[in-house]
């Protein structure tokens, strides 16, 4: 056996390539395969009489999406929607970030990121079904609100209560890697930048924000990328109106039963994230994830 | 940025962030307990009895059992083939090393649904009938790069040192593997362990194309919500599960602050 292990060792090509094999395997046997078959269904069609999958090539389905005004609605929708989640969740979430790497102690940071992860653990649904009792028209926000004398709110249901829970359940993503690029500054830079006469304002527009920049994009393709296809939330949280593309691929695949129209509206999140990646990757994001 | 009001803001912030996340679960918890049906608010009395009613749901507990089960092998599996791919990433250089990372991370930078609807026509594409076993295939997909990355952080932060004494003491590179890296990994391997099970766990966005007629226990709440059935129900199941997650949390802390103070490191 140690004999063995000596020759691998020397051949240091063969035994990184016997390791590599099992965990490789995985991906080129069964993902991308995988990714390969949804990319040709895209290009089959459903026969609309037997329900049956015909695999004949075609271009039904994409000039179908884009020549439907509610389709291109719902991408323009979900787009939007992804873009508002985003912001909104690096708004909240530098603030966390920043106080987590540079002032918090350590035991406090490790509890605060623990208890962040909570919500993600309790079923993924659980938070989203405490939403639905939170907003609703007699629920626990108007209860509040009208009890101070507002007039209750009416966002149950809709793109409103779409964009808070999706803010709400992503922002663990652009918490953790925004934090990463933070605790990577070195105290000396603050020093240097301090020493040099520059004001904390300063100090923070002119050397923390472009060394967060990184981390920033990479906690932003998390959740760009996760609304772009949820489809959880808007189908328990939205309302007429609020369709996005993630719910709509899930109809497809269940009740409407129409896997290539589903795999063709799966080629647009694809293709945005792409985009979305190429950009991501010239500012130094792969780095923080 | 050290002014005092800065300070108090950011912990302010940050208090106000904290408080939004787990609201929510509170009220789950609250409602656990709500006497009436309806959830409205405010809540119109005490009862367990939806307490007592989940504890006699049958479909509940067989839910339960097969999501423990996945989540297991889902783990046991990532972890081997996760760990693998970080000791060879990090140990080696060879052509494509980043190619390997890049499709190690496709899984969770690709929107879940995409995943899900992939391997959902990739089984149909082959005739293999959604069990058991696709599910757990899903999991292992997107659990292998948790273990990935928290190895990966780990193994980078080794010095070098340490095997090079190994290795010149006489230790061969398997006597070595177990006596020195393993040891000085485990850490890493017990967190990116517990994360994957937690995320097989709590998983719907794949699960929901990999299932054929099993229910796990989030799918079983994702039907419950979406038909409207059983709701109060939920919130006993839910509420169950948060307090679980929270215990096992705080071990996490246990084990990461214990850790800390042992080695007295700083990352």
């Amino acid at each position: 056996m140690s004999h063995l292990a000596a020759r691998l060792w020397r051949h240091r090509g063969i035994s990184g390539s016997l390791l590599l094999t099992p965990p490789m395997g995985w991906f080129v046997f069964i993902y991308l395969p995988a990714l390969v078959v949804l990319l040709i269904t895209a290009f089959w069609t459903v026969n609309s009489f037997t329900g049956v999958i015909e695999r004949d090539w075609s271009l039904d389905n994409f000039v179908y999406i884009f020549s439907s005004h509610t389709y291109r609605d719902i991408i323009l929708r979900t787009i939007v929607m992804a873009a508002a989640v985003t912001i909104t969740d690096v708004v909240l979430a530098f603030p966390v970030a920043y106080y987590c790497a540079r002032m918090a102690s350590a035991r406090i940071r490790i509890l605060l990121f623990l208890l962040m992860l909570l919500p993600l653990w309790s079923m993924f649904v659980g938070p989203m079904y405490a939403w639905r009792i939170i907003l609703a028209d007699q629920g626990i926000l108007n209860g509040l609100i009208t009890s101070v004398g507002l007039s209750p709110l009416s966002i149950s249901y809709s793109n409103w209560a779409v964009w808070i829970v999706f803010s709400y359940m992503w922002l663990p993503f652009v918490v953790a890697p925004t934090y990463a690029a933070l605790e990577r500054i070195p105290e000396s830079y603050l020093e240097a930048s301090g020493d040099l006469g520059g004001r904390s304002w300063r100090t923070f527009r002119k050397v923390i924000m472009p060394l967060a920049v990184p981390g920033v994009i990479a906690g932003s393709i998390f959740c760009f990328s996760l609304t772009l296809g949820g489809y959880i939330v808007p189908s328990l949280l939205g309302g007429p109106g609020s369709d996005l593309l993630g719910n709509v691929i899930f109809a497809n695949v269940g009740a409407a039963n129409n896997l290539p129209f589903a795999a063709a509206l799966g080629i647009v999140p694809v293709v945005v994230m792409a985009v979305y990646l190429f950009f991501a990757r010239r500012l130094g994001a792969f780095d923080m994830m | 940025m050290g002014s005092k009001i800065t300070h108090w803001a950011l912990r302010l912030w940050t208090l106000g962030v904290m408080f939004f996340l787990l609201a929510p679960l509170v009220v789950i918890i609250v409602y656990a307990f709500n006497e009436s049906n309806i959830q409205s608010f405010p809540i119109h009395g005490f009862s367990l009895k939806w307490v007592v009613a989940a504890w006699h749901n049958e479909e509940i507990f067989a839910a339960l059992g097969l999501s423990l089960k996945i989540a297991l092998l889902a783990t046991v599996i990532s972890v081997l083939l996760g760990t693998t791919a970080a000791f060879v990433v990090d140990r080696y250089r060879f052509f494509g090393r980043e190619t390997v990372s890049f499709i190690v991370v496709l899984p969770i930078a690709l929107p879940g649904v995409i995943t899900g609807i992939a391997l959902g026509s990739y089984f149909e594409f082959f005739d293999i009938s959604l069990s058991y076993w696709t599910i757990v295939i899903g999991h292992v997909t997107f659990c292998i790069v948790i273990v990935y990355n928290n190895v990966i952080a780990r193994m980078r932060r080794l010095p070098g040192s340490l095997r090079e004494a190994s290795m010149d003491l006489g230790a061969g590179p398997f006597r070595t593997f177990y006596r020195i890296t393993l040891p000085l990994m485990s850490t890493a391997l017990l967190s990116g362990a517990l994360l994957a099970f937690a995320l097989s766990f709590n998983e719907v966005i794949v699960t929901n194309f990999t299932a054929g007629a099993q229910n796990t226990l989030p799918l079983w709440i994702f039907g419950a919500l979406r038909l409207g059935q059983n709701l109060p129900v939920v919130n006993v199941v839910v509420s169950a599960v948060v307090i679980v997650m929270l215990a096992l949390l705080l071990l996490c802390y246990w084990l990461m602050t214990q850790a800390g103070t042992k080695q007295k490191e700083h990352p």
